[in-house]
């Protein structure tokens, strides 16, 4: 079983529903990481959740890509552990450039808050493995700037190498690029994506579509 | 010494909050206003008292910090 890190930036406000639908999955609790530690050793897995970290000031996640833990993540990054951002946390792996690209201000300007669908491109990888390919499955998402963006030769490699993750399978409602949702790292470790499976875990939540994803990394 | 960063979306970038001031304007009766983009600036109160290495200086931090090289373009300017 992955031992489990999640990170917690001042004004992070999703730990407790991702830490919630890891223990469902996994069957024991992950360990909450504050983001002034600097050794995250002992994880497998470390998990940056949604919210606002540090207000949103500058950039999204400009100001928590350069806490002291994100050290630590690069170094637990470039020794092969698992990796998964969520929404802010999405935004602040790109900032550390632990992803490529950015995540720009919506298309439409407005603050979206509503279920989106979204299409599996590959269900080989750990975060996958108990969807299929091709498979559409809802998840809410809540964000101001998920409007992906990156320059076309970078865009045609994450698409010529299988690093897209997920996209919008019916509107693409933030404007991203090429209607990308998530993406992967070069070694699929690292995934990052703007909506949120883990607040689709438990039928009292409205649905279980998101629970699939923790299967996959409590199955790897 | 005062050193003046100005960060901006790149050419080709989409900036939806200056299209929306845009509109505004036209809105409000500007006729005259096409495109729009707005960036942010940034002042830095610097110990420093060379204008170069101010400059250099700034620059680093904008690499590093104040500009995400991605989607931004940013300048430096010294002033006083």
């Amino acid at each position: 079983m992955m031992r489990t890190g999640i990170l917690l930036f001042p004004g992070i406000n999703r730990e407790r529903d991702m830490a919630i639908a890891v223990e469902r999955s996994f069957g024991a609790a992950p360990r909450i990481v504050w983001h002034k530690e600097t050794d995250l050793s002992g994880l497998d897995l470390v998990i940056i959740p949604g919210g606002f970290s540090f207000g949103d000031y500058l950039r999204c996640g400009a100001m928590a890509a350069q806490s002291p833990v994100m050290t630590a993540v690069r170094t637990h990054a470039a020794r092969g552990g698992y990796v998964l951002g969520v929404c802010n946390g999405f935004q602040i792996l790109t900032e550390a450039g632990l992803l490529p690209g950015a995540l720009l201000r919506n298309a439409g300007l407005r603050f979206l808050s509503m279920d989106t669908l979204l299409k599996v491109e590959r269900a080989d990888t750990v975060f996958t493995s108990q969807y299929q390919k091709g498979e559409v499955f809802r998840a809410p998402m809540a964000h101001g700037d998920g409007n992906y963006a990156a320059d076309p030769e970078t865009l045609d490699r994450l698409e010529g190498e299988g690093l897209v993750a997920f996209r919008y399978a019916a509107e693409n409602h933030n404007g991203s690029a090429r209607a990308i949702a998530g993406i992967y790292s070069e070694n699929h470790r690292i995934l990052g994506l703007m909506p949120h499976p883990e607040d689709l875990v438990d039928p009292l939540m409205g649905g279980t579509d998101g629970k699939p994803l923790f299967d996959s990394l409590a199955a790897a | 010494m005062k050193a003046i960063v100005t960060v901006m979306l790149k050419d080709g970038v989409l900036d939806p909050q200056g299209k929306a001031i845009g509109h505004a304007l036209n809105n409000l009766g500007f006729a005259q206003v096409g495109e729009v983009r707005a960036g942010k600036i940034i002042e830095l109160e610097l110990a420093e008292t060379d204008a170069a290495a101010a400059k250099i200086a700034a620059e680093d931090m904008a690499k590093k910090l104040l500009a995400n090289s991605v989607i931004e373009s940013f300048r430096v300017e010294i002033a006083g």
